[in-house]
């Protein structure tokens, strides 16, 4: 994996406009090259858009890395058949998984830049409703988000016959209400049409049924936010940043024991050791234990992976994922059984219920691990947890299920001893101890 | 039943936005907690009689999601992230002490719900802001980098009834605000919205390339043409 | 497109449409899009599930029935669930019994399942027929590695009268709740809370008031929902299972019925792909303790001196009975059969009346009834079969129109026929009737997953109207019926009611004429098909064959050894005739099977004409209106006592035999021999199976009947402080063979008033406040519920608790009746 040469270490395309003054406004935005790209692309033929995206080999910024423009050719075109149907942008700002703290900045700092993306994604996929399903948490980006869409009507970039192009676009702003399985995409769907968010079978995939059972693309913020530059730029333009196989730039959020925290814009295939030199190194001097490269449903990586390319080969060379680039940091003071306790103890409140291997398995690995952080686990609970984990990841519904053993299966293979010793602390049998109450 | 006629207009204007009526329940469901500060049954059955559902349709889906919330709250919903970035910096800490000093639980409430100065608490999952942790959010606006003391600041200045100005989100109102808002309607958005957002984590990257003068490389001056149209599959 | 696998022994074509795979070594061939559980299934080999459910859209949710699957030779990186992945063209599956990854992928399923179900089993109903149970003992591991603490909820919760909620025992498969919105259509049980709170509930206000809710815990997989009626009497294994008909409805339905020691424990829904699928409905299901019941009679009885009725022997029964009659005979006698029995006994009566009492003054009609009606079915119905229309072909039809017809609450099964047609192929279901009931909301095409359905499927009519609306039907709905002509026309369902409007059914006949809409007559008791075809009618013998036809006549005189003309000519007088005739003297005697006075018309006439009466025997399984007059009562035997068939609405045959020892107990059948007999006339109906032997010697009428032309009239105009009443019967309502079941009872829709907002200003009522409705008889005060019928009519349930229409207002649907608050 050979690192970029050409770009700098950091390359803002994104967050460039952030440090201007009322950068969500509609002004500012104009003034710094806003709508250029929609009005461009109102020149091309819809497919051309298509085959621009595609050309540019973006890929989706949600944590799968699906290439977009693939995605938008997925949707059936045509007057008769299954191109007839209404079809539908559905815009992924559920940004819940740990970590991840790239889609709220982008929202509230350049919310234009994402209903710039809305509206020539639409005109490529022939969209004429588009729902953007923030967060509920996320009330301030929200209103960042309603305000820059209000806006645009205002100025003709939304509604009927946008800049005389005959094209329409209605977009709607959308709450979520407090369930991380809604940014998987089914679950979104489920939950913008108002159910219970759980995780539709698939196929038939949301490209031919999607919302209300009609064609739709569904997309992360960071995406639908690349493509107006992407327009403006061109497609060797955007390759001029990243690799080969994950071209552009994108936001990495280094989060934790680090003197910087914060978002850093940087080429895809940045390494962790190129990011905390740019975060000012480990905070306190304190050494690296551990790290997740992209959240945590994304295996955790150790001090010996500081020169992992961070893009989506080399993480999953690595053996972890590039995910949600949502670069979280430990130092040695945290305990690793701890710290995948927690997190063990999100998935099991966040999974919807509706399969047994992530249901349960996320219920009986906390129990387990609970047990464990009190001190009255066993040597064997460890090779439990790695049974149940093999039952769940694979055999679950959704990747949920998969997401929730990556912590716990990385953590072992990288510090089975920090388990088996925090077991050796108390007896095997711990009946007959009194249980330790100093534990906090 | 205590769904006036405002309600029941935004009620039909918020259907409104919808290709189909029943999107518009999660929004409804921010609505009616915005009028009860809980949602009800009676804001279960307003639900189901507004989108022709069954009361065990609407239950359904305002059980799943933990922004609903059964009983009613405080004044104000103070949600401490205790996910384990958060906690590994002291969110742990900070709830544990907010519970003790408010005497409550998880989703209890410390003083006669929706009187003044009255809280909710709440421990929450990952809130998006890890570059700022240990985060706390007030009515969802953000409260960041917060340590033992200004959380426990925080809290008895919201006890006093004052509203702290959030780091970063829209002057504090209370939890049937921002639950109004959720459900779509923004009064006074012009003010609102320019709320404070970015801080100085936000802003790092941003700055740090200002001052070395990195860059993205240059676009071309002029957009360049677009790929040919693909030719039509038979 | 075919295609040769170079495997020698598989070098036969494949079918158009379809693929061919290997499934644990075996080559198979599968229709394109089947399901790997029901291609694994056809091979025999057993995949264990918990939410798959042939009849569900499939769900994927309990990961049971994991499975490895290989496609063009590389094998998916993960198991795959087969109960929602389709066969595809050279895929290779290995189930649990040649793949090691996916018999420990069910293993792991299967531990994780069990680590939150509690060890109850010794006490649970579903011990002993329990999926979870059967898969545990067979690949459940031993000893349980969990050592946490277990999930626990109180228990068990009621979620109505009659289905008790375990939660502890869920294993969330969600069978019931899909069942309730798909099948159903009435999603009032749910999925409440996330996660590993996940459980199933009803919402706090509305307990899961369906008519089908019966089916769910039949489908539970595991004894999480189990049947208040039922709970803790028996063990499976204990029980006597044999296969049953359901006798309270003409829809049909294969049931099994439990029996212990004596007792009939529990029914369920039998399995008959072609009639009930797996379904029946909760009165099916539950209303079976009627026979039981403390009014039931079990002994012959006469009435003496004293006017008192007091058990003696059957001999002595009969031949009173016979002796009552034979004197009768030259005044004349008549013969009400009812409407729920079997098609034996049917053909007995109408035999009897024949033969023993010589006349065709015989009807089996205990409700009201025209002669257009008997026209109607002369022309449309009697002595055709399914060929003509079955539950197949109603399916499929492209559109359904229901006049007077009310499927959910009169025929349940074709009601979810009729629904899954909507919901699976887009069949357009029109009702003509009076408001948006819950049969038409449910049988809306749903246009997308979210919408609430399209509600343009109900054809409005005042009461009295719906004849002249259906002859001027709006134009989408006639080219809907008429499809794409002949062979793809649409179906007209017409019921019962439509004997109260009259020339309603002339214009069915001429609508199906004018459309080519194949008509289906679907009456609302079980026996009433059946009746019709044995000749239990005025005007018709057995196979639909015209009294007025001397052929018709010369042929049944042939086969039943009569002297040429010994069969009269003169067409009988229908059920209002024949006790009219009776209270007026003109008839001597009557010889009535399972009526209720009270379904008819006007029961205070159907009464005098009891009470007045020379001599009335009856034929009955309980104490009724009709016993208390009767001066000889013979028992008869109920369903489970005996053998016999229905003919459902189709005219399918629905056979059944006895469920319990049928000792002691006679067949109506058998009684009216033995009284002919004890007449000197024989009958040769001694047992069900000879008079079916004989009846279907008989064949069927050669030659078509002309359709009735009753011209349309103006419904009634309500004066002031009036309306007009629409009314028919709730499924569950104060039927006679629902009494002791009160789960069942507390699953009845509650009994309303029902107008229009406008109407109830026009007449001061208000929408929660009760209303009276009366006649000069008498007056119903129920509850209001504002609702879209037209104006100026009010609605009422025909027979509920608080709203026994006939009886108290004599009044029915289409008549004038006054409201007020």
């Amino acid at each position: 994996m050979s690192a970029p040469t050409g770009p700098d270490p950091l390359t803002p395309v994104l967050t460039r406009r952030w440090q201007s003054p009322r950068s969500w406004s509609l002004s500012t935005y104009e003034q710094l090259e806003g709508y250029q790209g929609l009005r461009h692309a109102f020149t091309a033929h819809p497919d051309q858009l298509v085959a621009l995206v595609k050309e540019s080999g973006l890929r989706g910024r949600g944590g799968a890395g699906f290439p977009t423009g693939m995605k938008w050719g997925f949707i059936p075109q045509g007057a008769t058949g299954p191109g007839a149907k209404p079809k539908y942008l559905v815009v992924n700002a559920d940004e819940s998984e740990p970590g991840t703290c790239k889609d709220i900045p982008t929202m509230m700092a350049d919310p234009h830049s994402l209903v710039e993306g809305c509206i020539i994604t639409s005109y490529a996929i022939r969209a004429n409703f588009c729902a953007i399903y923030i967060r509920g948490e996320a009330l301030h980006p929200m209103r960042r988000v309603r305000h820059a869409v209000e806006e645009a009507y205002r100025a003709g970039y939304l509604g009927k016959d946008i800049l005389g192009s005959g094209f329409d676009l209605d977009v709607v702003v959308h709450a979520g209400a407090g369930a991380y399985i809604c940014g998987e995409e089914t679950a979104l769907l489920d939950s913008l049409e108002g159910r219970r968010g759980q995780p539709r079978l698939k196929p038939p995939f949301p490209a031919t049924s999607g919302l209300y059972a009609s064609p739709t693309v569904v997309n992360n913020v960071e995406t639908i936010a690349s493509v107006p530059a992407i327009v403006l730029g061109g497609s060797d333009w955007f390759r001029s940043m990243g690799t080969e196989k994950s071209p552009g730039p994108k936001i990495y959020s280094v989060s934790g024991h680090v003197e910087a925290p914060g978002q850093y814009e940087a080429p895809l295939g940045i390494t962790l050791r190129q990011l905390l030199e740019l975060a000012g190194g480990m905070k306190d001097g304190i050494p690296l234990k551990f790290w997740t490269p992209g959240g945590s449903s994304t295996p955790l990586l150790t001090a010996e992976h500081l020169d992992v390319p961070l893009d989506f080969e080399g993480a999953t060379a690595a053996g972890s994922m590039l995910g949600t680039t949502a670069v979280q940091v430990f130092n040695e003071t945290v305990s690793v059984p701890w710290a995948v306790m927690k997190w063990t103890e999100f998935y099991k409140h966040e999974s919807c219920g509706k399969c047994t291997p992530c249901r349960e398995g996320t219920y009986w690995l906390v129990g387990i691990l609970q047990r464990m952080v009190q001190g009255e686990g066993t040597p064997t609970d460890v090779e439990t947890l790695l049974d149940i984990c093999d039952n769940v990841l694979g055999r679950s519904f959704c990747a949920l299920g998969d997401g929730a053993t990556s912590p716990i299966t990385s953590a072992i293979q990288y510090f089975r001893q920090e388990f088996l010793d925090l077991c050796a602390t108390q007896p095997a049998v711990a009946s007959e101890v009194e249980p330790a109450g100093a534990m906090a | 039943m205590m769904f006036d006629d405002l309600t029941r207009e935004r009620t039909r204007e918020i259907i409104s936005r919808y290709p189909q009526s029943r999107s518009a329940l999660l929004p409804l469901l921010h609505l009616v907690q915005s009028v009860e500060g809980h949602v009800s049954q009676d804001g279960i059955r307003y639900c189901a009689a507004a989108l022709d559902l069954t009361t065990a349709e609407v239950s359904a889906v305002a059980t799943f999601y933990t922004m609903y919330k059964r009983t009613p709250c405080g004044e104000h919903l103070v949600s401490v992230c205790t996910n384990t970035l958060c906690a590994a910096l002291g969110g742990d800490e900070i709830y544990g002490r907010l519970s003790a000093k408010l005497g409550v639980g998880h989703e209890e409430t410390a003083g006669e719900p929706g009187s003044t100065g009255s809280i909710t608490l709440e421990h929450a999952e990952c809130l998006a802001a890890c570059d700022m942790a240990p985060v706390v959010q007030v009515n969802y606006e953000f409260y960041d980098n917060q340590t033992v003391s200004s959380a426990e600041t925080l809290v008895d200045a919201l006890a006093r009834g004052e509203k702290p100005h959030p780091t970063r989100g829209a002057p504090l109102t209370d939890l049937r605000t921002a639950s109004l808002e959720l459900a779509g309607v923004f009064p006074g958005l012009e003010t609102s919205v320019a709320g404070p957002s970015v801080s100085d984590e936000t802003l790092r990257g941003a700055r740090l390339a200002s001052d070395r003068g990195w860059r993205a490389p240059s676009m071309p001056d002029a957009p360049p043409a677009f790929p040919p149209l693909p030719e039509k599959k038979p | 497109m075919t295609l040769i696998q170079d495997s020698g022994a598989d070098a036969r074509p494949v079918a158009e449409g379809h693929v061919r795979l290997t499934i644990d070594g075996q080559v198979v061939d599968a229709p394109r899009g089947e399901l790997l559980i029901r291609a694994c299934e056809r091979l025999g080999i057993v995949v264990p599930r918990f939410c798959d459910h042939p009849l569900l859209d499939p769900s994927g949710a309990c990961r049971q029935c994991l499975v490895e699957v290989e496609m063009g030779g590389r094998p998916m990186p993960k198991p795959q669930a087969s109960c929602t992945m389709t066969v595809a063209d050279g895929m290779v599956v290995k189930t649990q019994h040649t793949s090691p990854v996916a018999d420990k992928a069910q293993a792991g399923v299967m531990e994780l399942l069990l680590i939150n179900h509690p060890l109850d089993c010794p006490i649970c109903d579903k011990g002993g027929e329990c999926p979870l149970q059967n898969q545990a003992m067979t690949s459940g591991r031993t000893e349980s590695r969990f050592v946490e603490t277990k999930r626990t909820f109180p228990k068990p919760l009621p979620i109505s009268t009659q289905v008790l909620l375990d939660r502890e025992r869920c294993v969330l498969c969600q069978r019931c709740t899909r069942f309730s919105e798909q099948i159903g259509g009435d999603p009032f049980i749910e999925l409440l809370e996330r996660g590993a709170d996940q459980q199933v509930g009803v919402a706090q206000d509305t307990p899961f008031q369906s008519y089908f809710s019966g089916n769910t815990i039949q489908i539970c997989p595991v004894g999480a929902l189990t049947s208040a009626a039922y709970r803790f009497r028996s063990r499976p294994f204990n029980l006597a299972s044999s296969a049953g008909v359901c006798e309270h409805c003409s829809s049909g339905c294969a049931q099994r019925v439990d029996t212990r020691r004596g007792t009939v424990l529990r029914r369920l829904a039998g399995n008959d792909p072609e009639v009930n699928e797996e379904w029946n409905c909760d009165k099916g299901r539950f209303a079976f303790r009627y026979l039981g019941s403390k009014e039931r009679i079990t002994r012959p009885m006469v009435r003496g001196a004293d006017g008192v009725l007091a058990e003696t022997s059957w001999t002595e029964a009969l031949s009173v009975a016979a002796q009552g009659l034979a004197a009768a005979r030259e005044a004349g006698i008549g013969v009400l059969a009812g409407g729920r029995l079997t098609v034996e006994d049917a053909y007995a009566y109408g035999k009897f009346a024949r033969i023993a009492a010589g006349t065709n003054d015989v009807d089996f009609r205990a409700r009201p009834h025209s002669t257009e009606e008997l026209e109607f079915l002369a022309a449309h119905v009697a002595g055709q079969g399914p060929e003509t229309l079955d539950y197949a072909r109603l399916e499929a039809a492209p559109a359904v129109l229901c006049v007077a017809f009310e499927p959910e609450e009169e025929s349940p099964i074709v009601f979810l026929r009729l629904r899954k047609a909507a919901r699976k192929h887009g069949q357009k279901v029109f009702h003509l009737g009076q408001w948006s009931t819950p049969s038409v909301l449910r049988t809306a095409t749903e246009l997308g997953v979210a919408e609430p359905a399209a509600r343009d499927n109900l054809v409005p009519a005042v009461p009295g109207a719906e004849a002249a609306v259906l002859r001027d039907l709006p134009a989408h709905v006639v080219e809907a019926l008429t499809g794409g002509g002949p062979g793809s026309a649409g179906v007209i369902l017409v019921g019962e009611r439509a004997a109260e409007v009259p020339g309603l059914y002339s214009a069915v006949s001429a609508m199906a004429a004018r459309t080519g809409a194949v008509v289906g007559w679907v009456p609302r008791r079980a026996g009433e098909r059946g009746a019709l075809d044995a000749g239990a009618a005025p005007t018709l013998l057995p196979g639909g064959r015209p009294v007025s036809d001397p052929d018709a006549r010369a042929e049944m005189e042939s086969v039943w050894g009569l002297a040429p003309g010994a069969l009269s000519e003169v067409p009988g007088r229908d059920t209002d005739e024949i006790l009219t005739a009776a209270s007026i003297g003109e008839l001597a005697a009557l010889v009535v099977g399972g009526l209720d006075p009270h379904d008819l018309a006007d029961p205070a006439a159907a009464l005098a004409g009891l009470r007045e009466v020379g001599f009335l025997v009856s034929l009955e399984l309980h104490s009724s209106a009709v016993t208390d007059l009767a001066d000889v009562v013979l028992p008869v035997a109920p369903d489970a006592q005996r053998a016999g068939s229905y003919l459902n609405w189709e005219g399918r045959a629905r056979e059944f035999g006895p469920a319990l020892d049928a000792s002691g107990v006679l067949a109506d059948c058998r009684v009216l021999d033995t009284l002919a007999v004890e007449m000197d006339v024989d009958l040769f109906t001694q047992t069900p199976a000879a008079a079916a032997g004989e009846f279907a010697r008989l064949g069927r009428r050669a030659g078509s009947v002309p359709a009735p032309s009753v011209p349309a009239v103006e419904p009634l105009r309500p004066g002031f402080g009036q309306a007009v009443l629409a009314t028919w019967r709730q499924l569950v309502d104060g039927s006679t063979l629902a009494v002791d079941e009160p789960a069942l009872a507390g699953t009845a829709r509650p009994a309303v008033v029902r107008l229009n907002a406008a109407t109830a200003e026009r007449l001061g009522v208000a929408p929660g406040e009760p209303a009276t409705v009366r006649t000069e008889r008498g007056a119903i005060t129920l509850p209001v519920v504002l609702t879209d019928l037209p104006d100026g009519v009010v609605w009422l349930p025909g027979n509920s608790d608080g709203s026994r229409v006939r009886t108290v207002l004599g009044a029915g649907h289409g008549d004038l009746v006054g409201v007020t608050r």
